[in-house]
Order: C-alpha cells, then sequence, then structure tokens
C-alpha cells in the first residue's frame, strides 16, 4: 500500500506527461468500447429491423438484393411481379397475411411504398413489436394520403394536414413530380430504429393513381392528363406490385410455400427467409465490422506503447530516485513493484476516464446517431464482454510495466545507493 | 573490550575488468566513535560505503556489522539489514522532491520495522520521533513538515536529510560529503547538530569528506589513501 502511495506521489511529481499518457490510454479505450458499442448495437438493430414475416418475395434476382429494396429500401427491383400473382398466394391456405409493397417514387430523397392497411396490421420489427402511429391515422379509402415515418417527419417538419408531392423515381434530385397529384399528411409513425422512420406510406390505390395517366415512364401530355379528382372516380387496382411480404399459419409449412412460390408458373419468382438473408447481408459486412474491431485493438495497443516508452524514458532520470529509496531500505523489487504500480495506475486511470469519455460521447451524440443512422445507442453499464476486454488492457500494462520495472531493477542493483549525476 | 560497530578484515574488492580498487586489511570503528574518513573523489570511497551498505560484495575478506558477518547474507537480507541499521546522508538532492518533508524524513520506517517499532517507543509514534528529530535540528516550524521537500534551501534538505538517517536510531549513520553544498558557517553548525544527534541516540558516525577542514572535529580521523593498501599515488 505505502508502494502504491510512492508510484502516485512520483507520478504525481510529473503529472504533465502522466496526464498525456493516460488521455492517450482513455482516449484509445473510448474508441474501442465505441467501435465495440457501435457494432453491438449496429447487429442488434440490423437482425431486428423485420421479424415476424415468414417469407419475403419479389421478382427473381439475388436474395440479398431483395432484402435491401423490400426491407432496406436500398436498390431498386429488376422486376415487378403481377397483381394476380400475389393475389395467388395470398389466398393460399398457408398464407396467414400478406403485405403488398410497390416502390420506385421518393419525396425529397426518402422512399415512398405503395402497400394497403395489412401492412400497419401485421408488419413487425424488433421484438415482434407493431408499427403504431404517434399522430393521426392510417390511410384510409382517399388515395392521396400518405403516413410518415418518423424521421421523415422530423428531418422535413411535417405535420398531420400538411400536403406534399411525390416524386418519380428515387434519385436525390428529381426532374419528374407528381404535382398534379398532391397528397396530404394523415398519419405519422412512432420511432422504430428501422429503414421504415425513413419511408413515406401510400396506399396502392394512390401509387396506382399518380401513375394512371403515365405511359412508358412518362406522364401522358395535355388532354391525355387525368386529374386527381378523376382518379379517384376509377378502378386504382394496381396490375403489378414490387414484391410482398408473407405471414404463414404455421411454420411448418415455409419452406413448402416457399418451394412453391419458386416453381411458380404464372412468373419467376424468388421467396427467401428474412432471418437467412439478414444474415447472409451481415456476413457481407461483418469483414468491415470485424476490421474496425481490429484496428481500434490496434489503437489501444499504441496507447499502451506510448505508456511503455513515457516509463522507460523517465528511468534514467529518476536514477536518484531509485538511489534513495535503496538507500532508505527499498529492496530491488520494491523498485520493480513501483513501476508495475506505475503502469497500472496509468492504465487504470486511462481505462476509468476513457469509461468517462465514452458515456459523455455516448450521451452527446445518441440523438445525433438515433436520427441519423437509426441506431440506438443505450447509456448502460459496459457489458460483460466489455469488462472482458477492459480487463485485457490492465493485464497487458501490467505485462507491459514488467520491462521497465525489469530494467530498474537491474539499474538500482548496479547504481547502488548513491548516484551523481 | 566491547564489539566493534564495523570491523573489516582483509578485505579486497575490484570492479570486473580492473585492477583491485580496495584492499583494506584492517579497519574498525567503535559504537558511539565519530570518524572522519578523508577520500579525495576516485579514491574508492563510495565503493566502500557500498560494501558497508551491503550493496556490493568483496571479492574477499570480512566485512562486520555488528558481529554479522554481511558476506554471508543473501542480497536481500543485507538490503534488511542495511535499513534496520544504518542511516545516509549523502552530498545533496537526498530527497523525495515529491513527498512532504514529514514523508521523507519517515521513509526509512516504512522499509524497516525494527526502525519504526524504535521510533515508536521512544516518541510514541513515527510521526512525533520526525517532529522531534526535525525540532532538534532546528527545523520547528510544524508548517515546514507538511511543505514539499524540495521547496526548502539546501541547508534546510540536509538538516531533513539527517533527521531521515537518524529516525529509528540506527546503530550508524553513513555521511557522505553531506555538506558541500553548504557554506563554511552552515557546515560547522550542520555537523554539530549531527554530532548531538548521533551521541543522543547513541549512533556512530562515519563522515566521508575530502574537506580536511572539518577533521579537528571528530574523535578520530584517517585517510582512505593510508587505509588502503590498492590505493595509487595520492591525487594532488
Amino acid at each position: 500500500m505505502y508502494l502504491f502511495r510512492l508510484a502516485m506521489a512520483s507520478l504525481a511529481n510529473r503529472r504533465f506527461t502522466a496526464f498525456l499518457t493516460a488521455f492517450a490510454i482513455a482516449l484509445s479505450v473510448c474508441l474501442l468500447l465505441a467501435v465495440e458499442r457501435v457494432r453491438t448495437e449496429a447487429r442488434a438493430s440490423f437482425a431486428s429491423t423485420i421479424s415476424g414475416t415468414d417469407l419475403i418475395v419479389g421478382a427473381r434476382s439475388g436474395s440479398i438484393n431483395l432484402l435491401l429494396y423490400s426491407v432496406f429500401r436500398i436498390g431498386n427491383a429488376t422486376n415487378n411481379i403481377r397483381w394476380d400473382s400475389f393475389e395467388h398466394f395470398a389466398n393460399d391456405p398457408h398464407v396467414k397475411w400478406a403485405i403488398p409493397i410497390s416502390l420506385g417514387d421518393s419525396h425529397r430523397g426518402y422512399r415512398v411504398m405503395g402497400t394497403n392497411e395489412s401492412y400497419f396490421e401485421h408488419y413487425q420489427y424488433g421484438r415482434k413489436q407493431n408499427l403504431e402511429l404517434a399522430q393521426g391515422r392510417a390511410f384510409a379509402t382517399d388515395p392521396f394520403e400518405v403516413v410518415l415515418g418518423a424521421e421523415v417527419a422530423d428531418a422535413l417538419k411535417y405535420k398531420l394536414g400538411d400536403k406534399l408531392v411525390l416524386a418519380h423515381g428515387v434519385a436525390l434530385v428529381s426532374l419528374v413530380k407528381h404535382d398534379d397529384k398532391p397528397f396530404t399528411v394523415v398519419g405519422i409513425l412512432k420511432r422504430t430504429g428501422t429503414p421504415v422512420d425513413r419511408t413515406l406510406h401510400i396506399s396502392l390505390g394512390g401509387m396506382e393513381a399518380i401513375h394512371i395517366d403515365w405511359h412508358n415512364g412518362v406522364p401522358a401530355q395535355g388532354a391525355g392528363r387525368i386529374s386527381a379528382d378523376q382518379a379517384r372516380n376509377m378502378d386504382l387496382t394496381p396490375t403489378a406490385i414490387t414484391a410482398f411480404m408473407l405471414g404463414l399459419n404455421s411454420k411448418i409449412s415455409t419452406f413448402a410455400v416457399q418451394r412453391e412460390i419458386n416453381e411458380f408458373r404464372g412468373e419467376p419468382m424468388l421467396a427467401i427467409l428474412p432471418g437467412v438473408a439478414l444474415q447472409e447481408l451481415w456476413s457481407l459486412m461483418g469483414t468491415a465490422e470485424q476490421a474496425l474491431f481490429v484496428i481500434s485493438l490496434f489503437v489501444v495497443l499504441t496507447g499502451l506503447i506510448g505508456m511503455l516508452t513515457a516509463i522507460l524514458t523517465s528511468l534514467n532520470e529518476r536514477r536518484r530516485e531509485m538511489a534513495i529509496l535503496r538507500s532508505v531500505g527499498a529492496r530491488p523489487w520494491h523498485i520493480a513493484s513501483l513501476l508495475v504500480l506505475e503502469a497500472f495506475a496509468l492504465a487504470l486511470a486511462g481505462v476509468v476516464s476513457g469509461l468517462a469519455l465514452l458515456y459523455v460521447a455516448i450521451a452527446l451524440a445518441r440523438g445525433y446517431v438515433q436520427s441519423n443512422y437509426g441506431l440506438f445507442l443505450p447509456l448502460s453499464l459496459p457489458s460483460e464482454y466489455e469488462w472482458t476486454l477492459l480487463g485485457g488492457i490492465l493485464v497487458a500494462a501490467l505485462l507491459m510495466g514488467t520491462v521497465p520495472a525489469w530494467r530498474a531493477y537491474r539499474q538500482s542493483l548496479a547504481d547502488g545507493l548513491s548516484i551523481r549525476l | 573490550m566491547t564489539q566493534a560497530l564495523i570491523e573489516l578484515s582483509d578485505l579486497s574488492f575490484s570492479w570486473p575488468g580492473h585492477a583491485p580498487l580496495l584492499d583494506i586489511p584492517a579497519f574498525a570503528l567503535e559504537p558511539g566513535e565519530t570518524l572522519f574518513l578523508k577520500g579525495p573523489s576516485g579514491s574508492g570511497k563510495t565503493t566502500l560505503l557500498g560494501l558497508l551498505g551491503g550493496v556490493q560484495k568483496p571479492d574477499r575478506g570480512s566485512i562486520r556489522l555488528l558481529g554479522q558477518e554481511l558476506t554471508q547474507l543473501s542480497a536481500g537480507a543485507r538490503d534488511r539489514f542495511r535499513v534496520d541499521h544504518t542511516g545516509y546522508i549523502f552530498q545533496q538532492f537526498n530527497l523525495l522532491p515529491f513527498l512532504s518533508v514529514r514523508e521523507n524524513v519517515e521513509l526509512p520506517c516504512h522499509f524497516s520495522r525494527v526502525r519504526a517499532a524504535r521510533a515508536t517507543q521512544r516518541h510514541g509514534s513515527v510521526d512525533q520521533a520526525a517532529a522531534t528529530l526535525l525540532a532538534h535540528l532546528g527545523l520547528k516550524d510544524p508548517e515546514l513538515l507538511g511543505r514539499r521537500a524540495d521547496s526548502l534551501s539546501i541547508g534546510q534538505q540536509q538538516r531533513v536529510a539527517a533527521a531521515r538517517a537518524l529516525i529509528g536510531q540506527p546503530e550508524l549513520v553513513i555521511a557522505d560529503e553531506p555538506t558541500s553544498a553548504l557554506d563554511a558557517d552552515a557546515r560547522e553548525a550542520f555537523i554539530r547538530l549531527l554530532f548531538a544527534e548521533c551521541r543522543e541516540a547513541g549512533a556512530s558516525l562515519l563522515f566521508v569528506s575530502h574537506d580536511q577542514s572539518l577533521a579537528p572535529l571528530f574523535d578520530r580521523n584517517l585517510s582512505l589513501s593510508e587505509l588502503n593498501r590498492a590505493a595509487v599515488a595520492p591525487e594532488v
């Protein structure tokens, strides 16, 4: 205990270098933990993007591509599927519910998704949570109603009753707008932390209505145009949709239905299990995530080597200190323990302030991260794994401390009691 | 006849690869005696002090301290024996600058149970022992005790070093040029204080210096070059 007091006093005497050393360790620890947290949360939020859905069905392409556009609103479908194919499977006796999805339009960079009321009823994310409305209601019979995801409403400052115009296509800057058929905001969803937050939801009828007078990808001109009111009175049943999601009565039939869809004679379609596709997608990104983790481990190592350097450099200046300690009875192993304690104290200070730094950073950044990346960073106590990491850092510091300790041990044996510098 | 405090016989020492530096046929220091040992730098006096402290081991011969043969003890035991029975005062920068005056004085008591016990026995507590010794050495101000050691003047620092050497009544105080940083007046005053305290504690004083002017104050004085058969021609 007295040795610890001596080590601390000696460190305090070199407080500036000690502070810098501990600060370098603190930064590296903070980085490591931040990467670890973001990684864990990203994985968790990724896996909980969609739940409760047994099959996602789209035109035949790759499973990751289908998952990306149907769930993450990234990329585009290669092909549509016919409405009667959807109806065929929606009415299959194995199927409990079906959600049609129609994509392709956007509003100021946010994707628009056409669907029907079963989406609000059956779509689930996270731990089988249903979507909930923060304000207003789901879209009803009028085709020109829109329900906003939380982030869309937040970022674009929309409130109930506002009118907005959708743009054709998904480019950030779109030249063609559906400005003859504006939509009214009737509902805003609660935040989910999933791509739903970044989506505008309209009915399939609405989706059909804005494209009703379009031919070959361009709007009709002059007399060919159909107004919003005219459209309201027309049959707005779509002829094609982009994809659909299925919930089955029994999980056991999942593979049978999947095979049935994949072998459907009407048109080429692909059914995927969302869990499996998510796994595949994550394994693609996992490499980058692993690399990030390894890099932050190396940053910690750099911090510790910085500490080692600082202690080793101080040894020469401290030969007198060691000699004085020897003359008042400190044995060489006391001197060695002093240095190990010093390394430990520096690392401990680094770890503790690194943790503090992490919590300050999370407290400051969580709102921004949540709204921009949909990642919820909890201010929770370190997990068991994080404690293991921190413990590992302290053990590494102790091991590194043995290097200067050994040198000081040798040095103090050679220097003896008096040293004239 | 009482047992000598230090007894060297037929002692020889050389650094590896060098000619013998020390070759001392016989030397003794009596309990309570103050001895002035004159030795110019390079004459091997630091090495001799290292041998007496058990930091180095002689090539041959015997070193007895309080009747204990140092050469027969392990390195750890020599370290313990040294702190239990010897106090050191060096040239200057004797103190750990980052500790308070009081903590500097009490240092040996943290490493030697014997000295902590003696200090407590005599003064009630280690703290009290430190305060009393410092007061005897002219550092009475209680505020001074809590100050950082390096905030004191050199003269004050040497007195703190003396208090540290004396705490817990070691039988031997070894002083290696403790006055070289002091001016002439302060030098003599310091020596007289040191004598008084050694006498009170019953300690012998081995005082090593090249400054002959202090020699008359001591019970006995010796020159290392007379003692040491390995000595080359004395330096000018």
